[in-house]
């Protein structure tokens, strides 16, 4: 969700953003009821469908499963470990069809779409007191941001290595404090920008 | 036109503005001083982003205290840093933040987003995450969401402080060409001397008020002599 919005025209970018999610959630539920490999093999086919229907290159597509092997890696070892090798097989195949579709709504859905979702889902409960465009701001400013916070992050972590720490706990003191100057900033331009209050 | 009348503010015990009264009628002002010597926080005052301790702040007519959100619709706000400015994840979204935000119903703001992609040279950018644009970039980024809402006046403050020396140019180029009120806050004397008056602060008071020349002498002297 991190803006990794790749364009092109396809059939599954021109889907509504709330029937992406729509599919994404209903096939997230539905595969925890597959218990058997070959069936999740074939969800794993429908969704490498998807990114040749969404003409994303599998090497994005693989480049953004990537981050997720080192965990993948221990959940499947402690399940072969506590049970069998069939049941780690199902966990690992199910972890990965799942973030697979995951990145592929990310990839095809604007945040903005995303956005306008999140709003149109939450309306209902306005008399409830739920803010519904305060919400999707935060969703839209929160994939804004990681990125920024962790340039940040490596910051302070590289001037602590130019005076030698090594690894160290040390950096997130510095580091809590520019985010906390980075959300003191933030305050005065959505202010400046005309989302604050009278 | 906007008006300070005996202008004070303090952070607690510490008081940044004395007795300030300005009125800024030029079409370029720029307002230079040390670090420290309130110029962020005047900038700050001017569309009400803060509110003084004593004195009052008129944009227009309007008082700041009173009249906050409108004051913010005229006078828009350019941040030394566009990574603390940019609030959308992408090009295309950060420039129609403000649109929407200002209750433009939505084919007119596609409009304004279009021509801004066009006129500022970031339609090659369009939907590129904001944290992957350059610094000269973002900042093209950072001015263009403000001027996309047609203020009538616009603060900037250190606009190209973080710039290397060929968007440095770029900005200074874009800020002269404006018909916009320009208020600079600034350490770039190349830059304050593009302003037809320059105001001089220093520890929260005044100290030169007049056309470049004469306001960066005397600046220039206070600071370098020892």
């Amino acid at each position: 969700m991190l803006s990794l919005y790749h364009e092109a025209r396809s059939p599954v970018h021109a889907m509504p953003a709330g029937a992406k999610l729509l599919v994404l959630l209903g096939t997230g539920t539905g595969l925890f009821f597959v218990r058997s490999i070959g069936a999740l093999g074939v969800a794993m086919g429908v969704v490498v469908l998807g990114y040749a229907l969404a003409r994303v290159p599998a090497r994005v597509g693989l480049r953004h499963l990537l981050p997720i092997l080192p965990v993948l890696a221990v959940i499947v070892v402690a399940q072969v470990l506590l049970t069998d090798w069939v049941t780690a097989a199902l966990v690992g195949q199910r972890i990965v069809v799942l973030v697979a579709l995951a990145n592929l709504v990310t990839l095809t859905t604007r945040t903005s779409a995303m956005v306008a979702t999140v709003e149109a889902v939450l309306r209902p409960l306005r008399p409830l007191g739920v803010r519904p465009e305060r919400v999707g701001l935060v969703v839209a400013m929160t994939v804004r941001f990681i990125p920024v916070l962790k340039e940040q992050a490596d910051q302070v972590r590289a001037a602590q290595r130019a005076r030698g720490v090594r690894r160290s706990t040390r950096f997130l003191t510095p580091l809590l404090i520019k985010t906390l100057r980075l959300a003191d900033g933030l305050g005065d331009a959505l202010e400046a920008r005309g989302a604050g209050s009278d | 036109m906007i008006e300070l009348r005996n202008v004070h503010h303090r952070f607690g015990d510490h008081q940044v503005l004395r007795g300030i009264d300005l009125s800024l009628t030029e079409q370029r002002i720029a307002i230079v001083g040390a670090n420290g010597s309130g110029k962020s926080t005047l900038a700050r005052l001017l569309n009400g982003l803060l509110l003084p301790t004593e004195g009052q702040v008129l944009v227009d007519g309007l008082d700041t205290k009173k009249h906050g959100k409108v004051i913010r619709r005229k006078v828009g706000f350019v941040f030394q840093d566009p990574d603390i400015q940019i609030i959308m994840p992408t090009v295309v979204e950060d420039l129609d933040f403000g649109l929407k935000h200002h209750g433009i119903p939505r084919p007119e703001r596609e409009a304004r987003v279009e021509a801004a992609l066009a006129e500022y040279g970031l339609a090659a950018h369009r939907h590129h995450p904001a944290h992957l644009l350059s610094g000269g970039q973002k900042q093209l980024l950072a001015i263009a969401a403000v001027l996309i809402t047609n203020p009538t006046h616009i603060i900037f403050d250190e606009p190209t402080t973080l710039l290397d020396l060929r968007n440095r140019h770029r900005i200074t180029r874009l800020i002269t060409e404006l018909d916009h009120q320009v208020i600079l806050i600034t350490h770039d004397l190349e830059l304050a001397a593009t302003a037809t008056r320059v105001i001089v602060l220093d520890q929260g008071t005044i100290t030169a008020d007049g056309p470049p020349t004469e306001s960066l002498s005397s600046y220039i002297a206070a600071h370098t002599n020892p």
